[in-house]
């Protein structure tokens, strides 16, 4: 009880956006960031996934130093870029590497969504085929965990092209034979939905995750009328039959190692 | 206020039919103004020449978006000496803002595929205004990997808002059946070429711009989303769609300039609806002459040349 109340102090409790429960600060945490009443996933940034996901200290990151600039001179971009750099204390909106999952060798890229909605501009291009190709190279199974609003519309068609980049890059992957996994997170739209996150061998997808191509928004205005309850939702994806498995958070881990351990030779 | 719609060309008319008027006019009575009338016509098509050297990108967008642009019909009916359309994409249904078909274009068979655009209410409503549902990007994928199995030239045209944003569309999975044509196309063993010939809309139009040769209509346009989407989410501020259109970088000029556009095919005065014929005469000899280079290629080495192209795509640091 005492120690509860210490940890109230500390941090402010959160509602959850779901349920509404007030949940202590320290709990969530705790929780993997999953209220403990409604199982609601709140997001988590780039480094916290990596961390539930992969072997302690394995880690290796990739291309740390990738940065975007205002290619097409997109009023107020240099400083959207600056901001979102403080923000997320990452470079780009995706974090790239090597690391080992139950001692499982893989390559992996997770999305940073406080990155401008994570958004693909030329560096997430980049970023995602230099690890297809460092995969292919390694020979080793490649895991992608998305989210993002769709192409960067302050790099104009070249972040439009990234979407053929990374197709084709996944195309070579494919025929090399090896294993690519693809976690859909929330929310995964756009350019990246319609690109390297929908051409996995094998899509997972986190509960409750929004998941699709046209925004809820744009669909409402266009055909003017309400959407169905928990459309776009990766519940209402599974039934559809658009993706393989909805795993929960807690149980995030475990199922990489087994998909991975299924996948090896002998 | 935005303008809406491009009407340079109605006002010319109305100024042309005055002109017209007064001539008439003139030679009922004694004095002549044939010369003054002359000199006059003159200026109009001075001013129409320098006009629309100078179209701002959001009337490009417009003159895009015209009711009586050429759409992809009107081109296969011009390139092909033969052409048999083929329907369905073998899962759900046909999606008719897509035509696919084989063609015998300058005597070699070819496949051609194209988001179709209506030219009156009637016919935008049955193709459902060139947006297409998985549908139209799953009967690609087949009328593609038909191209391949007998070797045939694909060549596509490029004409919609976008991808159609529904229901149907979202349960029947948009997203995965246009990511598959991306991977198909980018690997095909067939000389692709594509061609924008009105409006290139967002990831539903990209679904065919991946080719060894991407051709682009002098005032067609290409764009990550459309300039009101886009002025309307990033500025907050649908007044402001012209400076969006400027600052996006959609037009040709700015295309190939970014690497992206290879060759720019320039439209008539006034615009490709002005004069079709010399419009799609020019983009057949272009066409003609790319299918030319691209058939005397080795088909590895062509799939790997249009492979290194894309992977190039992007500007970053680092």
């Amino acid at each position: 009880m005492e120690k509860e109340e210490e940890e109230k102090k500390v941090a402010l409790p959160i509602n959850c956006p779901s349920c509404s429960a007030r949940i202590p600060a320290e709990a969530l945490q705790r929780n993997l960031k999953v209220c403990p009443k409604c199982q609601h996933h709140f997001s988590l940034n780039a480094r916290e996934r990596i961390d539930l996901m992969v072997d302690n200290g394995s880690f290796q990151e990739f291309d740390a130093d990738l940065s975007s600039f205002n290619l097409l001179d997109f009023p107020g971009y240099q400083e959207k870029l600056e901001k979102a750099q403080e923000l997320s204390g990452s470079r780009e909106a995706i974090i790239t590497g090597l690391a080992t999952v139950d001692g499982h060798k893989l390559v992996l890229g997770v999305m940073e969504s406080s990155f401008m909605m994570a958004s693909m501009g030329s560096v997430v291009g980049e970023k995602v085929c230099r690890a297809v190709e460092q995969a292919m190279e390694l020979s080793c199974p490649l895991l992608i965990c998305s989210c993002s609003g769709g192409a960067r519309m302050q790099e104009g068609m070249v972040a439009l092209m990234q979407m053929a980049k990374t197709s084709a890059v996944l195309g070579k992957f494919n025929q090399a034979g090896l294993l690519y996994i693809s976690l859909l997170t929330h929310p995964t739209t756009g350019g990246v939905s319609a690109s390297f996150a929908s051409l996995a061998d094998i899509i997972l997808a986190e509960p409750g995750a929004l998941i699709g191509f046209a925004g809820p928004r744009v669909i409402k205005q266009t055909i003017g009328q309400q959407l169905p309850p928990r459309f776009q939702r990766s519940e209402f994806l599974l039934e559809h039959g658009m993706i393989d498995l909805l795993v929960e958070r807690s149980q995030l881990k475990e199922t990489l190692s087994s998909l991975l351990g299924l996948h090896q030779e002998g | 206020m935005v303008k809406r719609q491009f009407d340079y060309e109605q006002k010319v008319r109305e100024i042309r039919d005055k002109l017209e008027e007064l001539n008439n006019l003139s030679s009922n009575m004694e004095f002549d103004l044939s010369q003054e009338i002359e000199s006059l016509e003159e200026k109009i098509e001075n001013n129409r020449e320098r006009r629309y050297k100078n179209l701002s990108p959001w009337e490009k967008v417009l003159l895009s978006r015209h009711p009586e642009r050429p759409n992809s019909n009107d081109y296969i009916r011009y390139f092909c000496e033969e052409w048999i359309e083929l329907h369905g994409d073998r899962h759900f249904g046909d999606d008719s803002s897509v035509i696919g078909g084989i063609g015998r274009f300058n005597g070699q068979a070819v496949t051609i595929l194209g988001y179709r655009k209506g030219k009156d209410t009637r016919e935008n409503l049955q193709y459902n205004f060139g947006m297409p549902h998985p549908e139209g990007y799953r009967k690609i994928q087949r009328l593609l990997l038909q191209a391949e199995k007998f070797q045939r030239p694909v060549i596509t045209l490029i004409d919609t808002p976008g991808a159609y944003p529904g229901i149907g569309a979202e349960e029947r999975g948009q997203a995965w059946a246009i990511s598959q044509v991306l991977m198909t196309l980018s690997a095909l063993e067939v000389p692709v070429i594509a061609v924008v010939s009105g409006e290139g809309g967002s990831g539903g139009a990209l679904a065919l711009a991946v080719a060894d040769r991407l051709l682009m209509l002098s005032n067609a346009v290409f764009s990550v989303a459309s300039p009101e989407a886009c002025a309307s989410i990033l500025w907050k501020d649908l007044e402001r769609v012209e400076d969006m259109a400027r600052a996006m970088k959609i037009t040709a000029h700015d295309l190939q300039r970014l690497g992206i556009v290879d060759e720019i095919i320039e439209e008539p005065l006034g615009g490709a609806h002005l004069n079709f014929p010399e419009m799609a005469e020019k983009l057949k000899k272009a066409l003609q002459k790319h299918l030319g280079e691209l058939t005397s290629q080795d088909s590895g080495e062509l799939s790997e040349e249009r492979y290194q192209k894309l992977r190039k795509i992007g500007e970053f640091r680092g």
